[in-house]
């Protein structure tokens, strides 16, 4: 009896805290004694989000994935990963009777014989193209406001390993239909795995089962496309956000907003409305992109053949840079050493292409070790106020967009009537010394920001209004800011040059050296943050300039 | 928001405990005791919605159109899946019905986005929270319950002690995935040598250059001055299984030139015929087709990585990442006037490989 008293007492609580009736809260209350979920929403449900547009970045990222998920169940029930010769026989006329894998022709019906597939097909890569640009935003985001600082180094890994598996997932995707283009992609694949020294030859054959092309490569493709890479993803997507949560989301600069809190909306009902809203806004966009513009017409190309190859072939637009880092090396990078062929033509791209990954995987841990800054970073810098940060990613930058605009090479040539080696030439040029430009001329751009932020925070901005002054002199009025848009202006770390201090053995090691000698390179030209003296000093000297009356 | 790393009294300073251990000097923060004061919050500004209650009317009247605009859009999507049916051999259909289905979709999606957050910009509450962060690590009675649970495991278990069953364990634990990686071994056929497979083509003596992809024999006289042909070797095109990996090692680009503009070796010279000459068409770099023919410069291009190479002195690379010429593939005429191979390519074709030198 006592039993059935205290349930039904515990019943009228939950029914007494929620007005909104019967039904919902009895359902509530039979899922929360049945998962404690009470707890999750009382953690969670009013948990701040911060906004900005550039937090939307990541976002998009995730939508697209999920857009990716759902438009790819859809296709996985009629697509078939063989390839396994058949004629084609379907609804698309210029390629009727033609030989080609059943890969092929079951892409060809979703295409023309499946309504609303080849909808889906497009949604599908569209949203693929669009996952691999977000995450890309998405991190140079995170990397020019210095998000990735602690405690979010490791979450940044993670990061950008979804982004090496979003590639991959592209990539697999992009050859699954076996048509001329993605064939010819997998063609190139095959001769970058055999340019690897000892084991290339080897990995090609056990990679496509046998000699290029073979019967195995698509199924093989599509069992890493849409089971091992996807299950790989979700988990790491779950750990990025579960660190999100951990952490709790940055917040930029702003009046009121300090390293122990964090400002703005709750998850519920705000976040829930506008994080939820533009999901579907993302999918919408998606959406009109796929009825409105074709993607990887395959009925265009055809079926693979080793043979014919179409000129101004382009791959997606994501491993570009790895197709126009093959462009740029110049003839004759291959020796014969000891009876062995070392194809540095293929050897130079893997390893440059490689180093510069990882260096972006590891920049964290490398400007924390020479910062020696062990504290927290919840409030993001403004690029400008970290400006050898700022232009070594501008210097990254452009080194990836030569790279990647080697990649339209011909295209470049056809269009711009220029001639092919012309075109390559100037993209050595600008690969190499690109970045030295870009990283010098994005530092002095963000001292003389910094100095311009001095300048307004000491003397206001200008207003524009002329006035003369009784002695006939003319000045300027100088409008103050506000104290709040001062507060964005000047809060920023400042780091001095690290000082070489002799260790307990009254030693000074070369690690220390190079630390010392990285730490003057980023901090040597820095422009401190102004001073409440300063500030004070400013004001008492130029009542004129900063008053309006 | 200048941090303190040296721990001391500065307001804006007090960091979490994460601060503290900053103090081991090797941080090069400058702080300055003398940095400005964090102002706090702004003043509220209240929105429009917020002052007039005829515009917060007209919000919640284009949040809701808005929603049954999107449901609009479903019907319309559901409709034109059945309006806008794939007729065969029309691609015209398929366009229209890829085109009334997403647009109907994309109403359907977007209306529901915008809607909502309309809804939560205009609508719902704009007082913003604020959460209060703690240090990520785990509070110092925690950190050392956690070491006291492992050193007690430690000591159950001797893991630490029993150093031949935790050394062995780990001896077994690094060998056991092994027999799986043998197992990939079985991605590649147990029967078949790779470096063998890729020296050799299709190609050999007496075998005819046919059209690709028909199959039809060329005859020499057939070969007019200045034009080239996509060429296979006579049987390629009838083959069931292993067709195409033949024919990526085996395909031949066949152009005749002015005997004159051919700058041959010695020992090539009776490779060609009366200008006439076959190189492989797989590229040196990584293996696209050199599919691209230069009529007046007699340049052959590359269309993936733009290698150029230069028919006239036997394929020889003067232009980008490719090393090696072209393979030639020794060429002469049977008693039918029909142009055969001599022999197969006297060395590997397409891409290099470790083994090839």
């Amino acid at each position: 009896m006592t039993t059935i008293t205290t349930r039904e007492s515990a019943d009228d609580q939950a029914v007494g805290a929620k007005k909104s009736g019967g039904f919902t809260a009895s359902a509530a209350n039979y899922i929360d004694e049945r998962t404690s979920i009470s707890g999750a929403v009382k953690e969670l449900g009013r948990k701040i989000f911060p906004d900005h547009w550039s937090f939307l970045l990541g976002e998009v990222a995730l939508y697209s994935f999920v857009i990716i998920l759902l438009s790819g169940s859809f296709l996985t029930f009629f697509y078939q990963a063989s390839m396994a010769e058949v004629v084609y026989d379907g609804s698309y006329a210029p390629l009727k009777g033609i030989p080609m894998s059943v890969a092929m022709s079951s892409t060809m019906d979703i295409s023309f014989d499946i309504r609303g597939g080849l909808l889906m097909r497009q949604v599908h890569h569209w949203a693929a193209l669009l996952f691999v640009a977000a995450i890309g935003l998405h991190m140079l985001r995170i990397y020019f406001t210095g998000a990735f600082r602690k405690p979010r180094e490791l979450n940044w890994v993670i990061g950008f390993i979804l982004f090496i598996l979003a590639m991959a997932e592209g990539f697999t995707g992009y050859s699954l239909p076996d048509d001329l283009l993605s064939g010819n992609g997998l063609r190139i694949i095959d001769g970058l795995i055999k340019g690897i020294p000892v084991v290339g030859t080897w990995v090609s054959f056990l990679l496509f089962g046998g000699e290029f092309p073979g019967t195995d490569i698509v199924g093989r493709l599509y069992s890493l496309h849409i089971l091992l890479l996807p299950a790989i993803i979700v988990a790491l997507i779950a750990m990025h956000l579960l660190f999100v949560v951990v952490h709790k989301h940055t917040q930029y600069p702003a009046a009121g907003h300090t390293n122990q809190n964090v400002v703005g909306y709750p998850v519920l009902p705000v976040y829930a409305a506008k994080a939820g809203g533009f999901f579907f806004i993302v999918f919408g966009v998606v959406m009109l992109i796929a009825s409105l513009f074709t993607i990887n017409p395959i009925w265009n190309y055809g079926p693979y053949d080793p043979s014919p190859v179409s000129a101004g072939t382009q791959p997606d637009w994501y491993i570009g840079f790895a197709d126009g880092a093959m462009r740029l090396i110049p003839s004759g990078w291959e020796f014969v050493w000891l009876n062995h062929t070392y194809s540095l033509n293929i050897m130079v791209v893997l390893i440059v292409v490689g180093l510069f990954i990882v260096t972006v995987m590891v920049y964290p841990f490398i400007e924390a070790w020479i910062t020696g800054d062990k504290r927290e970073h919840h409030v993001l810098d403004r690029p400008r106020n970290a400006p050898t940060r700022t232009a070594i990613g501008a210097a990254g930058v452009t080194f990836y967009a030569s790279l990647w605009s080697a990649a339209s090479s011909d295209i470049m040539a056809t269009h711009f009537h220029l001639t092919m080696e012309g075109v390559i030439h100037t993209l050595q040029v600008t690969t190499l010394l690109g970045p030295f430009l870009a990283f010098f001329i994005t530092k002095r751009v963000c001292l003389a920001l910094q100095k311009k932020d001095r300048e307004i925070v000491l003397h206001g901005y200008e207003s524009g209004r002329i006035v003369r002054l009784p002695g006939g002199e003319f000045v300027e009025v100088h409008q103050p800011v506000d104290e709040y848009e001062r507060w964005k202006l000047v809060s920023y770390s400042d780091f001095k040059p690290l000082m070489l201090r002799p260790n307990a053995q009254g030693k000074i090691g070369p690690v220390e050296k190079v630390r010392a000698g990285l730490s003057r390179w980023f901090f040597e030209d820095r422009i401190t943050p102004v001073t409440q003296t300063e500030l004070s000093r400013a004001h008492g000297d130029h009542p004129a300039e900063i008053t309006d009356k | 928001m200048a941090k303190d790393d040296n721990g001391a009294e500065d307001v804006t300073a007090a960091d979490s405990p994460g601060a503290q251990l900053a103090t081991s000097a090797a941080s090069t923060a400058v702080v300055t005791r003398d940095a400005l004061v964090n102002p706090g919050f702004p003043p509220h500004r209240p929105r429009i919605t917020d002052l007039d209650s005829k515009e917060e009317r007209k919000a919640e009247r284009t949040v809701y159109t808005l929603f049954y605009v999107s449901i609009v859009g479903s019907v319309f999507a559901i409709a034109a899946y059945m309006a806008f049916p794939i007729v065969a051999e029309d691609p015209g259909s398929v366009r229209l019905n890829n085109l009334f289905i997403g647009l109907g979709l994309t109403l359907a999606l977007m209306a529901i986005g915008i809607g909502a957050v309309h809804w939560g910009k205009a609508l719902m509450s704009d007082h913003e929270g604020v959460d209060e962060r703690h240090p990520v690590r785990g509070t110092e009675p925690v950190r050392a319950r956690a070491v006291e649970i492992f050193q007690q495991a430690n000591e159950e278990s001797g893991f630490g002690r029993r150093t031949l069953i935790r050394n062995s364990l780990i001896g077994a634990l690094v060998v056991f995935p092994l027999p799986a990686v043998v197992l990939f071994r079985g991605l590649g056929p147990m029967d078949q040598d790779p470096v063998a497979l890729l020296h050799e083509t299709l190609w050999k003596k007496g075998v005819r250059l046919t059209m690709d992809p028909s199959g039809t024999p060329i005859r020499a006289a057939d070969v007019t001055l200045g034009s080239s042909f996509h060429v296979i070797p006579e049987g390629l095109s009838e083959m069931g299984h292993g067709r195409l990996e033949e024919k990526a090692k085996a395909a031949v680009l066949l152009i005749r030139m002015d005997p004159s503009d051919l700058v041959e070796q010695e020992d090539r010279k009776s490779w060609s015929y009366d200008g006439i000459v076959a190189y492989s068409k797989i590229c040196t770099h990584v293996g696209c087709p050199v599919a691209l023919y230069e009529q007046q410069t007699h340049h052959l291009l590359c269309p993936c990585h733009q290698s150029q190479f230069d028919v006239e002195n036997h394929c020889k690379v003067i232009f980008g990442p490719a090393k090696r010429a072209l393979p030639q593939l020794p060429i002469a005429v049977d008693a039918e006037g029909y142009l055969i191979a001599q022999s197969d390519f006297t060395e590997p074709v397409g891409p290099s490989f470790w083994e090839r030198a």
